[in-house]
């Protein structure tokens, strides 16, 4: 069972490009439809719940899977198994790059790589702006931090830690739910 | 520096990273950006790091986190050779994946009944937008010289970092192509115009 978790894992680490969301649809035709470790509403829940905690994404679910199935041991075997492909080829990777990186040849692909990869970092912010319902009431907080980190260098845990107790009190104070 | 303090630091530094690391591998850009620019290595090289993480399969996170590991370790002027740099690789993942480990195993045992409560939906009220900004703060971070030279440095770098730049963000969220076959392609565009 560790075993066929730690297969399971490694394979949905191996075969997953671009991360996180896009791992979902290969974790679920893993776990629910081929192993059937988690029913498919299970599955949903834990997507919310694994996104909504601190971490990588497809860590979190494998941990979930794991130790749901097989207590500790099992949550080892998985976030291990999602985590090795990556660990092995980027290791692999970054022992031979350095040694090309200084090429001319590879040295003005990467010239032309690096805006690009900006770009690649800013669609997602207005894509994440949408689903976490940004509006003309909420959006001073994210200006807000962006601006904090950005020029005036505070680190972003403190703005996690200030976004959180603010919703805290937020949801305390001045519009108490039920 | 020695090079047990570098250990005990990319620990530290990548536990803090998954501990407060909310939206995922890109949420987490900025808090890994600032924590190892400009300690352990430049943003020209930080960026070829998230290009090479977003190229190789696996999780974005993992990968970076293993990456700036070796770096730290790499970079040291010290000359640490790759064996210690392996152990760096390790330690940044380890500690990366610790938190999750922790508190998922913790919300599974205990939370899982609180998850929807009030109280926790509220903190997220005021978590999600914050994140947005995190996201937006990476990207601001990266927009520097080192990635894009600048007008005064050289004209021509810059006008075709900012082209590629402009194609690329249309590119995907517009016509919704591949990130990867994008990174393929401006660097193909990038040895064709920059070599």
């Amino acid at each position: 069972m560790h075993y066929a978790l730690l297969k399971t894992f490694f394979k949905i680490g191996l075969f997953t490009l671009g991360g996180g969301y896009a791992m979902i649809p290969l974790i679920e035709a893993e776990v629910v439809d081929k192993h059937h470790w988690v029913s498919k509403e299970e599955f949903m829940d834990l997507i919310a719940i694994s996104q909504s905690c601190p971490g990588v994404f497809a860590i979190n679910i494998s941990i979930f899977i794991g130790y749901k199935l097989r207590k500790i041991g099992g949550a080892l075997a998985a976030a291990l198994g999602t985590a090795l492909p990556s660990f092995l080829i980027i290791l692999l990777i970054a022992m031979f790059f350095h040694r090309f990186q200084d090429n001319p040849v590879v040295a003005s692909i990467f010239r032309g790589i690096r805006p690009a990869v900006v770009a690649l970092i800013a669609v997602p912010t207005f894509n994440l702006a949408r689903s976490a319902k940004i509006t003309w009431v909420n959006c001073w907080i994210p200006i807000a931090s962006a601006l904090l980190i950005w020029l005036m260098g505070v680190s972003p845990i403190y703005i996690i830690i200030l976004a959180g107790l603010g919703g805290w009190a937020y949801g305390r104070i001045i519009k108490p739910t039920a | 520096m020695d090079i047990a303090l570098i250990y005990l630091e990319l620990f530290w530094t990548f536990f803090l990273i998954g501990l407060f690391g909310f939206g995922g591998g890109y949420g987490m850009l900025s808090l890994i950006q600032t924590k190892v620019v400009p300690a352990w290595m430049t943003t020209g090289q930080f960026t070829d790091i998230v290009a090479i993480s977003q190229m190789t399969p696996g999780p974005v996170g993992i990968n970076t986190a293993t990456y700036c590991g070796y770096m730290a370790i790499h970079n040291d002027p010290a000359g640490y050779g790759e064996a210690w740099a392996l152990l760096g690789s390790f330690i940044a993942t380890f500690a990366l994946v610790l938190p999750s480990l922790i508190l998922m195993i913790i919300i599974a045992k205990l939370f899982l009944k609180y998850m929807k409560t009030p109280t926790v939906q509220s903190v997220f009220t005021g978590l999600r937008p914050a994140v947005v900004g995190l996201l937006a703060a990476a990207t601001l971070l990266l927009c520097n010289k080192e990635n894009f030279s600048t007008p005064s440095t050289d004209l021509w770098q810059f006008s075709i970092s900012v082209a590629l730049f402009i194609a690329t963000f249309i590119g995907t969220k517009v016509y919704h192509i591949n990130p990867i076959k994008m990174i393929v392609m401006a660097g193909f565009a990038g040895l064709l115009l920059l070599y």
